[in-house]
């Protein structure tokens, strides 16, 4: 029995944190965020050399082969300084290819989103906001040269950077299918918005008239089961991300409580003060509990993956928006200030929540996984 | 991460779960004196103090066998491993780690055997959460110390023969922590008085405890004079993961669902109602945080490193369920909340019941304030308050 990491994946945390530390920290955040595609190609470039770009990816396709509970270590400290990357969206349009993809499709991308040289994210939520896979409307119609798709994608995680988006349709006959689509290709638009969390970058994909030939349809067969597997690595990884920030923040909340004097003593001392700051620490060790779990249970297949994913995504986000409003409350003004960094750990417990699913989506996604 | 058991592990499991196949019979095909067989073959099984030195009699148990044997006898409701609750929890191992060769066996075997109850006088009107404060004093008088005082909240003192006491031999100290000597008192002895309180669930569980120039021989020190701090701090660290607890709130949120399906409420089950559900599945989802919270303490221990104040955090979601448990429950009976007991009430009352007895947790076992600041000051390294 062994709830923990291995040695590899501690030596892999340790690693990683002193990269980010040198290379990304919370100055260079604030520079990076400010560009127009919201993170530094120069960072990826070196993540793809630490292999976290390929981690998922099978080795034969240049990945590293690794599993989801080492790239949850890598993304425990990349949410922990707020490292903006389309690390979690790339991972999951290479895991979607490696898991329906044709070998030639397989050939064709996964060395590219392994190395981080093609980046790549999943394109499914549309209008109406309905993240179960049963909610998928975009249609595809049959026509000269395959599949033709007509329609729009919102909230598309790393949309402005990405290069591919793998892209959830209804196939003629009701079927779910996942297409391969490029930036670029005709009919193709790409909006970028700004987003509330400045951390991440997120847009729209719109769909005019576009052709998936035979090379872009990932899966012949219904693709709903690989579309829910993907939306709860998805939920996993988000939530692994997530929990690294909230211990970010409470670090930094813990070290303003042990300097910010107020009445003669420092404010740590006062209990208003100290319970919020522990709750909080029982909040994220519980949410890194239930998020070890579940990724632990999505390697595995274990049978309760799906309840384990859920629960973990619905725990994180009930407490880190409130975590991270508790956060700003202590520091009083300067937390208010843009100038601290507090603020921007807010802003990102406020992406999380609808991220994969809010609280709301999980818990009822739990009623029903246990009526089953 | 591995969540497999090793050969040798899954055997002794394997052997706990045949052994409750064999003595474990359904509840309606007991024998009347089913409870005291089933402690005299675990006894003989050496499975009352497992996790003791087996030269002392107990099962020298690994920390992972321990978990197994609790985990195996929660999931199947059995009766407790041994039926001097205190005794088990930490009287026996600070006697086992203080005590004199005499006070191991004299006591050791009672504790085990279950011969009697031992009751724990600790808290003070004046010396709660704040203990180290307390004040019941104690003077030497050649061979026997004489104690005056009094002991509140005392759980049980009125059923039991022995109590592990907290006195105060030395008033000019330094710091509240020295001068504190621990005492195993015969509860017969002349000048004890036990005096029931009663709770508001209406039952008598503990006891205030007076103590008027009572003399106990200096031999049922338990330690040195004035090392009464240390004896009772390590005794009381020796309760740990919470592993035995978690299966307690999910039989308790097995059962509220269970409820929430055969109580009609506004004219349909309340099941049906999304908050009710909700908040069942909240409880849950926190339940289950606790079970996996402790498997990672477990690894912690199961790789040698000492537990340190984290099983705080357990504490503190234990303590939020209990009274979150007892709310959601009277939120699903609806109006028939109202009746304590009368006819028809659901489950005889014991939703009611239960509503009014979380302070047996809450407070019993150190406040939740208590907890955080456990957290706030030695885990994330705040001033102290
Ligand atoms: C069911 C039950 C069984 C018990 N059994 C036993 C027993 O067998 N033996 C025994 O010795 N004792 C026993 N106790 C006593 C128990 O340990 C105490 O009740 C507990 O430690 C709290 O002490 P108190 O009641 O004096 O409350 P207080 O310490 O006076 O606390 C009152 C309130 O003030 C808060 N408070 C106190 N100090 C602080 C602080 N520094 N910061 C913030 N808040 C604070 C507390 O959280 C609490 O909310 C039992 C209690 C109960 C309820």
């Amino acid at each position: 029995m062994n709830f923990g990491f291995t040695e590899e994946q501690e030596l892999l945390r340790g690693e990683a944190r002193k990269f980010l530390d040198q290379h990304a920290p919370i100055a260079n955040v604030r520079k990076w965020v400010e560009t127009p595609e919201g993170f530094s190609r120069e960072l990826w470039a070196q993540m793809a050399e630490l292999g976290w770009t390929g981690l998922l990816v099978p080795e034969e396709h240049g990945g590293v082969g690794l599993d989801l509970v080492t790239l949850l270590v890598v993304l425990e400290e990349t949410g922990r300084t707020l490292c903006p990357s389309p690390l979690i969206s790339n991972s999951l349009a290479a895991r979607a290819i490696a898991l329906c993809g044709s070998p030639l499709q397989q050939a064709r991308w996964l060395p590219e989103l392994a190395q981080g040289t093609k980046i790549g994210t999943l394109a499914h939520l549309e209008v109406g906001d309905g993240l179960g896979v049963d909610h998928v409307r975009l249609e595809a119609r049959e026509t000269d040269g395959g599949l033709r798709l007509d329609g729009a994608k919102c909230a598309v995680a790393d949309a402005p950077a990405a290069d591919l988006f793998v892209v959830s349709y209804r196939a003629p006959g009701g079927a779910i299918g996942l297409g391969l689509v490029e930036r670029g290709a005709a009919g193709v638009e790409v909006e970028s918005f700004e987003a509330l969390d400045p951390s991440k970058s997120i847009g729209a994909l719109r769909l005019d008239g576009v052709v998936l030939g035979s090379d872009a349809v990932l899966a012949s067969a219904d693709a709903g089961e690989t579309l829910e597997a993907l939306l709860e690595i998805g939920a996993a990884l988000v939530t692994a991300e997530g929990v690294g920030a909230a211990e970010g923040a409470l670090a930094i909340t813990v070290q303003f409580a042990n300097e910010r004097e107020q009445f003669g003593k420092p404010i740590g001392t006062y209990q208003g003060v100290k319970h919020p700051l522990a709750e909080m620490f029982v909040d994220i060790e519980s949410i890194k509990s239930l998020a070890y779990y579940a990724a632990w249970a999505l390697d595995e297949g274990a049978d309760d993956a799906s309840v384990a994913v859920s629960r973990a995504k619905a725990y994180a986000s009930c407490a880190l928006p409130k975590l991270g409003i508790d956060c700003v409350q202590l520091h009083g003004g300067v937390g208010y200030t843009w100038e601290y960094d507090i603020q921007l750990y807010l802003k990102r417990t406020k992406w999380l929540r609808p991220s994969f699913g809010d609280a709301d989506y999980h818990y009822e996604r739990l009623a029903a996984l246990g009526d089953a | 991460m591995d969540f497999q058991l090793s050969p040798k592990e899954e055997a002794f499991r394997d052997e706990v779960r045949s052994f409750l196949d064999e003595n474990l019979l359904p509840e309606g095909e007991r024998a009347d004196d089913f409870v005291g067989t089933w402690f005299q073959k675990i006894r003989e099984k050496r499975w009352v103090g497992f996790s003791w030195p087996r030269e002392v009699g107990g099962g020298g148990g690994s920390i992972m066998e321990q978990v197994i044997l609790k985990d195996e006898m929660a999931q199947r409701k059995a009766p407790p491993l041994g039926s001097c609750f205190m005794g088990l929890a930490w009287v026996g191992p600070a006697i086992i780690q203080y005590g004199t060769d005499e006070q191991k066996q004299r006591f050791v075997p009672e504790i085990l055997d279950g011969t009697y109850h031992w009751c724990t006088g600790y808290s003070e009107p004046d010396s709660g959460s704040d203990l180290a404060s307390l004040k019941c004093r104690c003077e030497r008088e050649g061979d026997e110390y004489v104690i005056n005082g009094q002991k509140i909240w005392t759980s049980i003192a009125m059923w039991s023969k022995w109590m592990i006491l907290l006195v105060r031999t030395q008033t000019a100290v330094l710091t509240k922590h020295d001068g504190i000597t621990c005492l195993l008192v015969p509860m017969d002895t002349k000048g004890i008085d036990v005096r029931p309180i009663r709770n508001m669930s209406g039952g008598a569980m503990f006891a205030e405890v007076f103590f008027d120039d009572v003399r106990v021989p200096v031999e049922n020190r338990l330690g040195e004079e004035g090392q009464g701090w240390q004896v009772t701090i390590s005794a009381l660290a020796s309760e740990r993961s919470s592993i035995a607890e978690v299966h307690g709130l999910i039989r308790r949120i097995a059962e509220i669902g269970d409820l929430a399906r055969r109580k009609v409420k506004n004219g349909r089950p309340a099941i049906e109602a999304p908050s009710i559900r909700r908040r069942i599945l909240e409880a849950e989802t926190q339940i289950e945080a606790m079970r996996l919270n402790g498997m990672r303490f477990l690894t912690k221990q199961l790789k040698g490193e000492p537990l340190g104040s984290e099983t705080s955090v357990n504490k503190l979601l234990r303590a939020k369920l209990e009274v979150d448990l007892g709310e959601l429950a009277l939120e699903i009976l609806g109006s028939d909340a109202a009746v304590r007991k009368g006819e028809g009430t659901l489950d005889g009352g014991r939703w009611q019941d239960l509503s009014l007895n979380w302070p047996d947790v809450v407070i019993g076992g150190g406040t939740p304030n208590i907890q955080k600041n456990i957290i706030a000051e030695r885990i994330l390294g705040l001033p102290k308050d």
